[in-house]
């Protein structure tokens, strides 16, 4: 079955085209990666999706619903959450309470309820703190949950940002350069972490430059170049098409 | 939770320095209740203004907006509680509950256009809502009574019983200001403060999460206009005076200043900073011409070595002890 799927989907920038006529097609479960050299419109691919932009043309599916120019709130209310390239953090905050931030979407309470802190709502808050506890040891930072957020290293910094994302129970997760600035062995690490969120349900799509992470992570890997697709398929697939060589390293390497 | 016991144990000097100002605001409090007098007038004045910058400090400290116009509404509400007892011999309550009522209607009116767009568009807004309001209360004369402002308004009145001694009516102020920082308190540790502070730490970020940025900046507003539209209706039926010098830009500066000096995103940097940033004028005025100087001297030190403010004065000397 598809869960999100891309029809003609075009972006421009003034004269330039950032993402052409681009169609895609998500499965649901597993993980999917883009790829692409520097400037193959990745991250405005992403930004599309996740309705930080509007396409200039095309339609945007997910689960069945047109979601094209809805709001980023809404697409994460749909189900649909992304991580940044640079990292976001909310760096006045406790690494456990970025975590509970991502909960939001799944708990209930205004102002009101705020000032009256009923047993029904310390209830919640019980469990929003468990539930984001529990999301802390999957991503293996249960020991710094009561540090300030800033005084994280990068790459505890780069999984804090996905725990956030996964507190907000996506069914979609969509990964910007996760692995960027993490050393080899985080990148190991961060590449189980990929796979155990995709065996518990969560679809995966992701823009990495890390090939290894890619070759080992990946299901199904996309190929951008100029704006447009030039290759799709399995890992090993991909890593032989002549187009892709050719776009990495130049056409006379084909 | 783990961290604090910690901190505690290990450094009771920074636990010491952290409790300084406190101590300094609570023996002030305390030495005026004892000695009565012009202090007492001074602190009642000081503890309204802790409400308004309480309120102030959920829009800016907590959600990190900008309001130049903060003033407007607790003038709205101060004069509507004015005109509506001193004229229209209303009772203090139902007063501040149409005071309370315009102040909101007059911020959503302003907040929900501007605060939909990305930039300081609410910031510009409020300055000029601050000194519309201020303009009305000056040319409305047949209601604010101009410049002369209206005199005779009612004291404090709870159902029959009458608030009209200095020390009763800090008494009465500093309950208000307990529950106040009380409810602030509640509101940053509750799912909607975090959605406050997600808004103040990143907006791509609480937005691609599901918070409605927009929204909440809203709330937010209206709950430090809440504040406002208090401390607005407790001044005139303190001071039992209003004129419209009273809510005033200089009302903004001081708030600002008092906001910035005790601690902006602290629970009780607005308290401390009502109470050192009252008291300043008063320790300096013996030095007559040169008191401004001073005053702003000492603002300006209390800025180079505080600058997180006087409720983070702990978090300061220990960066310091570590570089």
């Amino acid at each position: 079955m598809t869960l999100l799927s891309l029809q003609g989907v075009t972006r421009r920038f003034g004269g330039l085209v950032a993402v052409d006529a681009i169609d895609l097609e998500v499965a649901d479960g597993g993980v999917t990666a883009v790829i692409g050299p520097n400037g193959a419109g990745k991250t405005t691919l992403f930004s599309l999706i996740s309705g930080f932009q509007t396409p200039n043309a095309g339609r945007i599916i997910f689960a069945g619903e047109d979601i094209t120019a809805r709001p980023p709130e809404a697409l994460a209310a749909a189900g649909l959450v992304r991580t940044f390239q640079l990292v976001k953090l909310f760096q006045n905050l406790s690494v456990l309470e970025n975590v509970e931030v991502g909960c939001h979407l799944h708990t209930a309470g205004g102002v009101f309820s705020a000032l009256l802190r009923s047993p029904g709502t310390r209830r919640a808050e019980r469990e929003t703190e468990a539930q984001s506890r529990e999301i802390l040891s999957f991503v293996g930072l249960d020991a710094v949950a009561d540090a300030e957020a800033s005084a994280l290293a990068y790459g505890q910094q780069r999984l804090l940002e996905i725990a956030r994302a996964l507190a907000a129970r996506p069914r979609l997760l969509l990964l910007d350069e996760p692995a960027a600035g993490l050393s080899a062995d985080e990148s190991r690490r961060l590449t189980v972490a990929i796979r155990a969120i995709a065996e518990r349900g969560t679809t995966v799509l992701l823009i990495e430059h890390d090939m290894k992470l890619v070759m080992n992570a990946a299901d199904t890997v996309v190929v951008l170049d100029f704006g447009r697709k030039i290759a799709e398929g399995p890992p090993a697939m991909v890593r032989e098409n002549p187009a892709v060589i050719a776009a990495y390293l130049g056409a006379a390497h084909a | 939770m783990m961290k604090l016991p910690a901190i505690i144990c290990r450094d009771p000097l920074r636990r010491g320095i952290a409790l300084i100002p406190w101590l300094v605001a609570c023996g002030v409090l305390a030495y005026a209740f004892v000695a009565g007098g012009y202090l007492v007038t001074v602190m009642s004045i000081a503890m309204i203004y802790a409400i308004f910058v309480i309120g102030l400090n959920v829009f800016m400290g907590f959600t990190g907006q900008v309001s130049f116009g903060h003033n407007a509404f607790a003038a709205l509400s101060g004069y509507a509680s004015a005109v509506l007892t001193a004229t229209y011999s209303w009772d203090p309550i139902p007063a501040f509950a149409v005071g309370l009522g315009l102040a909101l209607l007059v911020a959503l009116a302003v907040g929900w256009p501007t605060l939909r767009l990305k930039g300081h568009y609410l910031a510009m807004a409020t300055l000029a809502i601050g000194l519309i309001v201020y303009e009305i209360t000056i040319e409305w004369q047949s209601v604010t009574q101009g410049y002369m402002g209206i005199s005779g308004i009612s004291p404090l009145r709870i159902g029959s019983y009458e608030v009209d001694s200095d020390r009763g009516k800090l008494f009465v102020l500093l309950v208000i200001v307990a529950f106040s920082a009380f409810a602030a308190g509640r509101l940053r540790a509750s799912r909607f403060g975090r959605a406050l502070a997600a808004t103040a730490g990143s907006e791509d970020a609480a937005r691609a999460l599901g918070i409605d940025v927009a929204r909440y900046k809203l709330v937010a507003f209206l709950v430090s206009v809440a504040y406002a539209a208090l401390a607005g209706s407790l001044f005139v039926h303190v001071v039992e005076f209003v004129s419209p010098e009273v809510f005033g830009l200089n009302m903004v500066v001081l708030a600002f200043t008092m906001l910035y000096v005790g601690g902006i995103g602290t629970l009780g940097g607005p308290i401390l900073g009502a109470v050192i940033v009252s008291l300043l004028p008063e320790i300096f005025r013996g030095f007559k011409d040169y008191q401004d100087l001073f005053y702003g001297s000492g603002l300006i030190l209390l800025l180079i070595y505080a600058p997180k403010g006087l409720a983070a004065l702990g978090d300061m000397i220990r960066s310091r002890g570590k570089a």
